[in-house]
Parts: C-alpha cells; structure tokens; sequence
C-alpha cells in the first residue's frame, strides 16, 4: 500500500515506522524538518521511505508526498483543524480511498465523523482508559469509549 | 441582523466597529486573552474570550441565531472549520470566510464555503488591471459565486474584432454589459461593432466564461498589445 502520513511526531513517526516495516511504501510529511530529525533519533533512519518537508493543507506538498496515487492518507499534527482540512482534500479533491485522522476535541471528532470522515479522538479513548483504570474497572473496547462520550456530544 | 467574527486581527476588529456602528449585533470571538482584555474598553459584551471552533463557545454565543459568521483569523484551516460547523451544527445561512493563502482558495468552494476573501488575489487583480497584461480579467463574483463579471480586451487578431455583437456567439446566460472605448463608456446593442481597444464588461455564470472568451478574443496566442 502507498500511504502518506501528514505530522511526523510520534504518533504519526511510529506507525509510519510499523508501516514501513510492514513493506508498505510511506511518504511522512511535516513542516518542521526537525521533525524528521527527532523520528530518526527516536527509531532508525528507515521508520519511513521518504519524507516531504512542507504544509499539508497545501496542494504541491501533497502531490509531491505522493497523494495521487496514495490508497491511504492519515492526518496526525497536533492541530484538530489542520487535520479535518487536510483529511477533506485528500478525500474530495484526491480521491483517495481510505481517510483517517486524529482530532482532539471530541466535539468535532464526532461532527466529522458523521460527516464521513474517520475520526480517532484519542482524548475520548485515553480519558476512558484512565478512568476505567483507577476505578479498578477491567478495559473494554475502543467503541465503547467513544459511546461513552457521545451521547455528550452535540447537545445544543 | 447579528454577526459573529471570530478572529479579533485588524480584520475582525475593524469590522466588528463598522457593523457595531451601524446598529447590527455582534459577538467577536477571540482566542487570545490579552487581545479580548485590550479590546474590552472598546467592545464590552460585544467581545469574547475563547475558540470559536469549540462546541461550548459556539453554543454560549447563540450561533444558532447568528444571521452570519465571519471567520477571518489569521489560519486558513480554522476559518475553514469556523464556517463548516457554523453551516452544519448551527445552519447559519451564510458564512463568509477570509482566505490567507490564495492558493487555498479554490479548496474553500470545494468543501462548502463559496464566500471567501482573498486580499492578496484582489490586490493582484488590480496590479494585473494597471499593467495591462491580462487580456481577459475576472474582476468580481456575485450571488456567492454563482455570476461572474469579467474584462476582455479586444485587440487586431481577437475574434470579436470588427464583428457586430448580433454576429457574436455567445452561450445562453451571458450579456455583454458595457464597452469601454478610449475611456468613454457605451451600452451594447446588436449593431454595435466591437473595435481593437475596446474592453467589453461581460457577465456570464463561471461556467460560461470560456465560451465567452474564445468568442470574443478567439483561442489564438495574444497578439502584444500596445500600452496605452
């Protein structure tokens, strides 16, 4: 598979690294080339097959990542709206069959998951953990911690 | 009618005082505290700490109410949100976002967001307008994109050159609204011939600007023009 992964911190180097490893051909892009720097330090010069330094949302970032011919994207920055512009291009002006992104704010992770897009809010599924932890309370399921929060969200 | 900015720049605080004069309702959203706190002499009520991308901040300003959100912070992926959320979790009938990065614009109308500024692309229009290099310029858009208004300069080798606007074929939803000729405005009728020098404001919908401008100026190179 070709996949291009936009934020190479950790989340974004590590599975570019599980990816790469997996044989898959991965294309990590970031705006600070430190980035890359910092992945290399933390897992090897070969966590990933190329890089592109630049800003996601921007077109000639993307096509020079590979974004044509990509059967994944991932949008993983730290900034919630970075990644929902981002995931949208690669869905609507690319065309690229599987979309995934990271958003934070547990809000709009579930409005645009109900717009389409695939949401991980990791803040709903690591708040549960903890929460399910120190209450002694055995782990469950990742939906379940997303249904949890839920109904929460999008009361107007 | 009651507005929401969200961005309290030099855009947003500037627009904010015009419609506050004018007796609209307004709710300036901004993230930074000690901007509000510098503004706060000026606004009072009007102004408000806080992410205007955020369930709770939206909710807390009555967004739902909101007649129109104006997003004009200084990130095109946060104005982008702004207006997507206004529209889809609030059904605010308009939003008007401001794009920074002009190549990001195109993005915008593709995900929904057909009202967007972009002052560096205006600006560059008029640079392009004073030095006569366009022979065919996108001056405006009306009705949220939905009718352009253009300039074509006609030259020698344009293929309206000479040829009466009845003889002009031109698509179904175009009208050639005035000519310019040596700085004197005409109004078109069928017998008006189209001269080298003339530039003929067109309106058409965006769809119909390529017919329009291969039936006026032709798809022949541009000959160079002689400045005037």
């Amino acid at each position: 598979m070709r996949v291009v992964i936009l934020g190479c911190g950790r989340v974004g180097s590590t599975l570019a690294a599980m990816l790469t490893k997996e044989g898959h051909h991965v294309c990590v892009i970031d705006r600070d080339q430190t980035a890359f720097e910092k992945a290399v330090q933390r897992l090897g010069p070969d966590f990933t097959r190329e890089t592109v330094r630049g800003v996601g949302i921007d077109e000639a970032t993307l096509l020079q990542a590979g974004i044509e011919e990509a059967d994944v994207f991932v949008s993983v920055t730290s900034g919630d709206n970075t990644n929902i512009v981002a995931a949208q291009i690669a869905r609507h002006k690319f065309h690229v069959p599987k979309v995934f992104v990271r958003v934070y704010d547990p809000i709009r992770a579930q409005a645009y998951r109900e717009a389409g897009i695939e949401t991980v809010c990791t803040t709903t599924i690591g708040a549960g953990v903890f929460h399910d932890m120190l209450l002694g309370r055995p782990l469950r399921g990742l939906q379940e911690y997303i249904d949890d929060v839920a109904p929460h969200v999008g009361q107007q | 009618m009651y507005v929401i900015v969200v961005g309290a720049g030099k855009v947003g605080y500037h627009l904010t005082h015009t419609l506050l004069s004018e007796g609209h309702e307004v709710t300036l959203i901004e993230k930074d505290a000690s901007r509000v706190a510098e503004l706060a002499a000026d606004f009072g009520e009007s102004i408000v700490a806080g992410d205007g991308c955020e369930m709770r901040v939206m909710q807390d300003v009555g967004m739902n109410r909101a007649d129109i959100v104006v997003a004009v912070t200084g990130h095109d992926e946060d104005n982008l949100v702004v207006c997507q959320m206004a529209q889809r979790q609030f059904s605010v009938p308009r939003q008007i976002a401001r794009v920074n990065n002009p190549k990001n614009e195109p993005i915008f109308h593709l995900l929904g967001v057909p009202e967007t500024v972009a002052s560096t692309r205006i600006i560059y229009s008029l640079i392009e307008q004073e030095v006569e290099s366009g022979e065919y310029l996108l001056l405006t858009a009306l009705k949220r994109g939905k009718i352009v208004v253009t300039a074509a300069d006609v030259t020698a080798g344009s293929a309206g050159a000479n040829r009466m606007v009845k003889d002009i074929h031109l698509a179904g939803d175009c009208v050639l609204a005035a000519i310019i000729r040596d700085d004197h405005i005409l109004l078109p009728s069928g017998t008006t011939r189209l001269e080298p020098g003339d530039t003929v404001i067109a309106v058409s919908t965006p769809e119909d600007q390529q017919v329009l401008r291969e039936a006026l100026l032709g798809s022949a190179p541009p000959a160079t023009r002689a400045k005037r």
